[in-house]
């Protein structure tokens, strides 16, 4: 608040450099986060891909937007785990006696999260290539794609900062985090919704999962779009104020 | 400009229905050492947390160098510096690394140089490059210390700095902190242990039942504390026989002398029945 903008910016690089090193202490976790939407990208490309029908589509097309939501959710685990070890020991209170900005411990971790996620999926998608994804959108909807994915990035690691900040114990965190791992499942990313039935078609209709899984699969396969795009930046941008602002007041408020 | 450092007056403090500070009205001198003493769950800890603005009073004024700790809170984190009762370092990163975190935070000038100043001045440097995790306790502690003298804090907040350190260690630790005072530095530590503030503080104050009992100076104290024993240990049991009748003439080799302290709790009962009675 007293602080220049310029230097408050400094505080929140050098945690944002803080929470990369200690990521790269632990490389297991980012193995870990990747290895599991690797072979549910090997499981569902080959051997529930030849069962799958996605009318004149490749099922491996299909999936790709669904898988690299899922890789998110699975990798940003580790942010919501990491923000809650740092608030079960001391070295938040001192941190927060120190006169450095009140945000940049939050804006250390969503930065790191969103290194880690960004790695994770480039995993996912080299793999997908191996495995048969041929994309044919052009070099401008591939920047669209990876402006929105950068979005959805930020979105979830800010997600999974306030899921570390309200639970009580790091493991608890990442259960609150579950439900990320179960909405590309209940969206349009391995089936289309039309084929899914009542309720559950109502919900995977109208959660975010769908519209940026619609907009990411129009754009990597030369589909028609509609509004899909337009609804997927509103819900990303709804999400990062309301996460964001969240987390900040959790946060005060944990530790007063 | 006064002399006083911190000036704390009617601090209240609740949780929920459990009146942790009912009422703690202290100061702490420019440059001296400051003991909280207390008990387990005396609310020591929370006293520590209003003073570093870590958490906010119910009631009451806290200043620390003249700056309010509610309203300036920014200003005062800038001149104190707290090491709590948990070692607040981060285990998967290095001894090196983590005092060059807290050197970048704090924007000091060289901190690669004041790194290795300090990694040396506690003995760390050949631990500097391996992660913390597999430091002992006391280097943990040592570290931890570190830590909060980089950029050289006006005051220093060490909550119940040696509970948990082998004898060794506690030795080490309260050479520190007269090592520290002799430089200028402010410190405010808590104990629960009478031996440790007689010995360290130039000032206590007794926190009990959410008010200051009592304080004063080590040697005024000991003049309202319940009487002290001593135990004498003679070479023999004739000797120690013959002590007691010839103790006052003759000097009679005593082989060693321990005090006995009274215990926080005897203080307490001594001194809540002195307030009661009168």
């Amino acid at each position: 608040m007293h602080k220049l903008k310029g230097i408050s910016f400094l505080d929140s690089w050098i945690m944002f450099k803080r929470c990369l090193l200690i990521s790269l202490r632990n490389p297991e976790a980012l193995l870990m986060a990747t290895i599991t939407p690797f072979f549910l990208m090997l499981l569902f490309g080959t051997v529930f891909g030849n069962i799958a029908d996605v009318g004149s589509l490749n099922y491996i097309d299909f999936i790709v937007p669904g898988i690299i939501m899922q890789s998110l959710g699975q990798a940003s685990q580790h942010s919501a785990m990491n923000v809650a070890t740092d608030m079960t020991k001391g070295i938040i209170d001192r941190f927060r006696s120190m006169s450095i900005s009140k945000s940049a411990v939050l804006i250390g971790h969503t930065g790191a999260g969103v290194v880690r996620n960004t790695i994770s999926s480039t995993v996912i998608i080299i793999t997908a290539f191996v495995l048969g994804f041929r994309p044919h959108g052009g070099f401008v909807d591939w920047l669209i794609v990876v402006a929105l994915l950068t979005l959805v990035n930020i979105a979830i690691s800010l997600i999974a900062v306030l899921c570390g900040l309200i639970s009580k114990t790091p493991e608890g965190s990442s259960g609150l985090m579950f439900p990320l791992f179960i909405l590309p499942f209940i969206s349009s990313g391995f089936a289309p919704t039309d084929t899914m039935s009542g309720g559950i078609r109502w919900f995977a209709e109208i959660q975010p999962m769908t519209p940026i899984i619609d907009s990411i699969r129009a754009l990597t396969l030369g589909l028609p779009l509609g509004n899909s795009l337009w609804i997927a930046l509103a819900w990303c941008i709804a999400i990062i104020i309301i996460a964001f602002t969240a987390a900040a007041q959790v946060y005060k408020r944990r530790l007063s | 400009m006064t002399d006083n450092m911190i000036v704390v007056s009617d601090l209240k403090k609740s949780f929920k229905i459990n009146r942790v500070l009912r009422n703690v009205t202290f100061t702490v001198r420019k440059g001296s050492i400051f003991a909280l003493l207390g008990s387990n769950g005396a609310g020591k800890t929370t006293v520590v947390k209003i003073l570093s603005t870590l958490m906010k009073p119910d009631s009451g004024n806290v200043t620390i160098n003249g700056l309010d700790v509610v309203r300036q809170g920014y200003y005062v984190r800038e001149c104190i510096s707290l090491t709590g009762q948990f070692t607040a370092v981060d285990e998967v990163l290095t001894g090196r690394e983590n005092l060059n975190l807290i050197g970048q935070l704090k924007r000091l000038n060289g901190v690669k140089n004041k790194v290795n100043e300090w990694l040396s001045f506690f003995h760390l440097q050949d631990a500097a490059d391996r992660k913390v995790s597999t430091y002992s306790g006391g280097m943990r502690r040592r570290l931890d210390i570190a830590m909060s003298l980089m950029g050289k804090p006006q005051i220093i907040f060490l909550d119940e700095p040696t509970t948990g350190l082998d004898p060794q260690n506690r030795i080490a630790m309260w050479d520190l902190v007269k090592e520290l005072a002799v430089g200028g530095t402010t410190v405010f530590l808590t104990t629960q242990y009478l031996e440790e503030a007689e010995y360290l503080a130039d000032y206590i104050a007794i926190l009990h039942g959410g008010k200051i009992l009592a304080e004063g100076t080590p040697q005024y104290l000991k003049t309202i504390m319940p009487h002290r024993g001593a135990q004498l240990n003679f070479q023999s049991e004739e000797q120690a026989a013959e002590a007691m009748a010839l103790l006052n003439e003759n000097g009679i080799t005593i082989e060693s002398f321990e005090q006995k302290l009274p215990s926080l709790e005897d203080v307490f009962l001594a001194l809540t029945d002195e307030k009661g009675g009168k």
